[in-house]
Parts: structure tokens; C-alpha cells; sequence
């Protein structure tokens, strides 16, 4: 174990500021990324779902 | 038997047989993903020592190495599938091209962010002009042009090839981001990992970061394999088979 507290591992010996900028920033973008993939396919799912509804509409 | 096993592969390069084979892949590597970053942040925070230069602040090579390789492989298998594409005509290659961009530039990115933040205790500049930043930063922006460039152009198949011939032209700055640490003077230190001298690393180390690269590939497949699903139903909208799929007729 390298931490005697938790303080001292969010101090990271004085680097805090450095780790937890660049692991922070590159949490976010993989939290984010995979959000914006599958609201892209939701989109498409949901005006395809549109259109067959109204192509189902118009043959009626 | 060898020509079944061609045919085979080949029924899978059809965008509606890859597309459910896809969404069955994507937990599997979600859950290999989880696995290894669990694994590989536990050792990069509490099992890896504190280096004697550089005390904690050299824990930022967890993510900088594996964003940096992932940003370079990605790239390779991109231009690898949009050139298939632009020579095979295929169109499932051109869409794993595209769906690869995005996840590509976000690790330059990261790489080139997380640098920068190593970059500013260790060396005193966020940003230095030197051989590998440069060519690392000219890697982010191909990513930029390819997705501009596919974006700018209405016509699918005129954007594929448009994007193949931008993606091949830049494969060229690979190798330059890789051996610039040979080739030039500069500030980056050299290769932590090479195939041909013991690693200049304690091992728990170098294991944490190897893990953590798997974590980021895993990470990599699941995000593009869940993009090209999204790419392959706005492409192919009009054909009978998308309008029959079960999530499109509930």
C-alpha cells in the first residue's frame, strides 16, 4: 500500500493537480464517448421507427 | 473445407450479417474492458511504487502510453479498412473506418492532454515544439480531416474514398511518431517498452501499464463496434432488411 491516508492519495505527493487533471479529463471523455455512440444509434432507431410507422400510415 | 471457411468469412462482411454478430460482441468487451481497468488502475494507484525521480507524478504514464499506442494502432486499422474499402469496394470496410475516427482522435487526444500534464511538473512546459508532440499532434489532426472530410462530402461512397486517400496518405506519420524519439534530439523520453532491450521500467510497472493498454483496446472495440452499428442503420435506412429488424418494427 503507497497511501498513509486518503488525503495523501489525492495529494498524490504535491502532483494532485497533474494526475487528477489528466485521469480526470480522460475519465470524462470515456464516460461521454460511449453515451454519444449509442444516443447516434437511438437517433436513427427512432426516426426509422418514425418512418416505418408512417409508411404503415399511408398504406392504410 | 478452406473455400467453406472463405465463404464463411465473407458472409460476415455484409453489413446486415455484422450487424448482430456486432451486438452480441459489444458486453463481452464492455466486460473485459471493466476487468482490466479495474485491475490495471488498483495497480497503477496501490501496487505500483513511487518512482525515484519523479515521485507520484510519473502515474500519469497509466493512461499517457496506452492512449498514445491506441491512438497510433487505431489509426493503422483505419486506413487498413478504408483502403480495403477503397480497393474491395466493400462497404461494411468503409463504415469500420468511420466508426474508428471518433475513438481514434479522442485517445490522440488524451494522449496529447495527459502529455501536457506530465509535460508542465516534469519538464516546466505544457507544450514543447519538439519531433514526437509535433507529429503527435499532427496524428489528432488527420483524425480531425478524415472526420471533416467524410462530413463535408453528401454522397457516402464519394466520402469513403475521399476519406481512404486522406487516411493512406497519413499512415506515413506513424512511423515518424514512433521513431521520432530516435531520429531527433528531443525532450520525450525514449521507448518504455521495445521489443528488442529488457524494459527500462520496475516490472509491477510496466504490468500496469500493459494491462491498462488492454483496458483502453477493449475499451476502443466496444465504443467502435456500438458507433459502426449506429453507422451501418443510417446507411443502409431504405433496405428491406433494417425496415424488418425486430428493434425497428416494435
Amino acid at each position: 500500500m503507497n497511501w498513509e491516508s486518503p488525503a495523501a492519495f489525492f495529494a498524490m505527493g504535491g502532483y494532485g493537480f497533474y494526475v487528477w487533471g489528466s485521469f480526470g479529463v480522460c475519465a470524462l471523455l470515456m464516460i461521454v464517448e460511449p453515451i454519444m455512440a449509442n444516443r447516434r444509434r437511438k437517433d436513427i432507431l427512432r426516426s426509422l421507427r418514425r418512418e416505418r410507422l408512417a409508411e404503415t400510415l399511408d398504406t392504410q | 473445407m478452406s473455400n467453406n471457411k472463405i465463404i464463411n468469412w465473407f458472409k460476415y462482411a455484409s453489413p446486415q450479417s455484422f450487424y448482430p454478430v456486432a451486438g452480441r460482441m459489444i458486453p463481452w468487451f464492455w466486460g473485459l474492458a471493466a476487468i482490466f481497468f479495474v485491475v490495471g488502475l488498483y495497480i497503477s494507484f496501490f501496487v505500483a511504487p513511487t518512482d525515484f525521480q519523479q515521485g507520484e507524478g510519473y502515474r500519469i504514464i497509466f493512461i499517457h502510453v496506452p492512449a498514445a499506442w491506441m491512438s497510433m494502432f487505431i489509426y493503422l486499422v483505419m486506413a487498413f479498412w478504408a483502403g480495403l474499402g477503397l480497393a474491395l469496394n466493400t462497404r461494411l470496410s468503409s463504415m469500420m473506418a468511420q466508426a474508428l475516427a471518433p475513438t481514434g482522435a479522442i485517445m490522440a487526444f488524451l494522449s496529447l492532454w495527459t502529455g501536457a500534464w506530465w509535460g508542465k511538473p516534469m519538464w516546466g512546459a505544457w507544450w514543447v515544439w519538439d519531433a514526437r508532440l509535433t507529429s503527435a499532434l499532427i496524428l489528432f489532426f488527420l483524425y480531425i480531416g478524415f472526420i471533416a472530410l467524410q462530413a463535408a462530402i453528401d454522397d457516402a461512397r464519394r466520402a469513403d474514398k475521399a476519406g481512404a486517400i486522406l487516411a493512406l496518405v497519413g499512415v506515413v506519420n506513424v512511423p515518424i511518431i514512433y521513431f521520432s524519439v530516435k531520429w531527433w534530439n528531443t525532450l520525450h523520453q525514449g521507448a518504455s517498452v521495445s521489443l528488442t532491450k529488457a524494459p527500462s521500467m520496475a516490472t509491477t510497472m510496466l504490468w500496469g501499464m500493459l494491462i491498462m493498454a488492454l483496458a483502453f483496446w477493449m475499451y476502443s472495440i466496444a465504443v467502435a463496434l456500438t458507433r459502426v452499428r449506429a453507422i451501418i442503420l443510417e446507411r443502409e435506412a431504405h433496405t428491406e432488411w433494417v425496415k424488418e429488424l425486430p428493434e425497428v418494427k416494435q
